[in-house]
């Protein structure tokens, strides 16, 4: 099952596609997916991210072999749904997308082995985690204000059961920017695999329902500017949407 | 008047926003770094907040027995000031930023020790029950939180003493910063930083950390598993 959350009608409602461009709503309604505002799919406890957890996008930092996963946290106010709009400051020389697979966590895990990980997984979704390399600093890299900004992750447009996903292995990510292929991997690639994120970060912190894991992000970043508008597929998750806009847009 | 966390939140604990703190937000924290802060792997001193994350299984009440994982000797007692949220806090600038503050607590930002600031692993700081946090105090109580005393005692032995005067950016500024880039919720918590050298304390102490109006904050290390 596909299911969204998205906001219409002055109420938030739980909806499944209905054909290629419309919505059917709980409660029997259907409209079109444009007429709808999208909030992330599902609610949102601790966001955990994974830094540097494909081999060629480390290679591609200049990044050699590491002892554990690189993960960090973000605040639930840096989420964002389908069809958002994310600032991009004035004056920023390097903003860009990561497409990664997101990991919602179904049920409480408290130090589960590899064998059983999966169990604890309700489904997936798409991530775009954006980035600022203009405001990196080398103090708890990345720092938030590269990594948590208002408007920074975009998630969704579908939380899609894990039941639903064959084979979580071997997905492919994809990023265009205006229509133009930019961004290309698949989750076989992962450093460390989903069983064994679930592992490691269940061994000291207990996972629970809502929280989500956004595994990491292929080759391929670039630079977007404001007016940009940037496209995430992941195999069998559909397609997240999301356009840069200028400090204008905020009253800057 | 000190009212109980049970405004804001029902047992089991949990606070009903995100904990966020500050590091080297303390002249002490800054200093101790020294002339390292213009070396390798840091290249220069901060400049914007450096902020990171408690999340919601790191949070605990008074009182709680936090587990000291195996292997690990002593972990490191953060006492800090927390600054709870009130009200949608984003752009803030500083004459206005307290207005947003619904009050304060304390807070004990515990992690297992480590040397390097640079990319520290998440099993530091995220560890469950790695946030204990006292009662709540309504603003009015505090008039100028920028020259509150912290006491930390392990086993009744005052270990440290700082005061929130000695901050890097006092409340209001550290405020105006952070919401320049991310919104706070109400609910939400910024811990404004541990001042350096932050005492150790081991499985089977007690820990007791006192703040000027705030009261005090005890809880207990125990041995994992125990």
């Amino acid at each position: 099952m596909m299911q969204a959350r998205v906001a219409f009608g002055g109420a938030i409602h739980a909806a499944v596609p209905h054909g290629e461009h419309a919505l059917r709503l709980a409660d029997g309604r259907v409209v079109a997916q444009d007429a709808v505002t999208w909030l992330a799919p599902f609610e949102v406890g601790t966001i955990i991210a994974l830094g540097l957890n494909y081999a060629d996008h480390a290679k591609e930092l200049s990044f050699g072999a590491q002892e554990e996963p690189l993960a960090f946290l973000k605040g639930p106010g840096s989420i964002v749904g389908h069809r958002s709009q994310t600032r991009r400051p004035n004056g920023v020389k390097y903003m860009h997308y990561e497409c990664e697979l997101a990991v919602v966590i179904g049920r409480s895990a408290h130090r589960v082995t590899r064998a059983t990980a999966m169990g604890h997984v309700a489904g997936y979704c798409i991530a775009n985690d954006y980035a600022i390399r203009d405001y990196l600093e080398n103090y708890y890299r990345p720092n938030l204000r590269v990594k948590n900004r208002d408007g920074g992750t975009v998630l969704g447009p579908w939380l899609v059961d894990a039941a639903d996903v064959p084979d979580v292995r071997d997905l492919g990510l994809r990023t265009y920017v205006n229509g133009e292929l930019r961004q290309q991997g698949n989750t076989r690639d992962l450093i460390f695999d989903i069983p064994s994120l679930i592992e490691y970060l269940s061994g000291f912190m207990t996972l629970d329902t809502g929280d989500v894991i956004l595994t990491g992000t292929p080759e391929g970043v670039s630079n977007v500017d404001a007016g940009d508008e940037v496209a995430c597929e992941i195999d069998g998750l559909g397609r997240l949407v999301n356009t840069l806009v200028s400090d204008t847009v905020f009253d800057r | 008047m000190v009212s109980s966390w049970a405004r804001l939140d029902v047992s089991p604990f949990r606070l009903s926003g995100t904990v966020y703190g500050a590091l080297l937000n303390h002249n002490s924290a800054l200093e101790a770094l020294g002339s390292a802060v213009n070396a390798p792997p840091y290249g220069a001193p901060p400049r914007a907040p450096i902020l990171y994350i408690k999340p919601r299984n790191t949070l605990v009440g008074p009182g709680h027995a936090v587990e000291v994982p195996t292997g690990c000797d002593a972990l490191e007692i953060g006492a800090c000031l927390g600054v709870v949220i009130g009200r949608t806090a984003s752009r803030l600038t500083p004459g206005t930023a307290l207005d947003h503050v619904a009050g304060y607590l304390i807070v004990d930002d515990i992690s297992l020790p480590h040397a390097s600031y640079y990319r520290p692993s998440l099993r530091f700081k995220a560890r469950d029950g790695f946030c204990p946090m006292g009662a709540f105090v309504p603003r009015a109580v505090v008039a100028d939180p920028d020259c509150l005393t912290i006491d930390t005692f392990v086993d009744d032995v005052r270990v440290a003493s700082a005061s929130t005067a000695g901050a890097v950016r006092k409340v209001a500024q550290l405020l105006a910063d952070v919401t320049d880039f991310m919104t706070l919720a109400p609910g939400d918590v910024l811990a404004t930083g541990v001042a350096a050298p932050a005492p150790r304390a081991r499985a089977g102490q007690a820990v007791r950390i006192e703040i000027s109006l705030l009261g005090s904050l005890r809880h207990t290390l125990v041995e994992e598993g125990a």
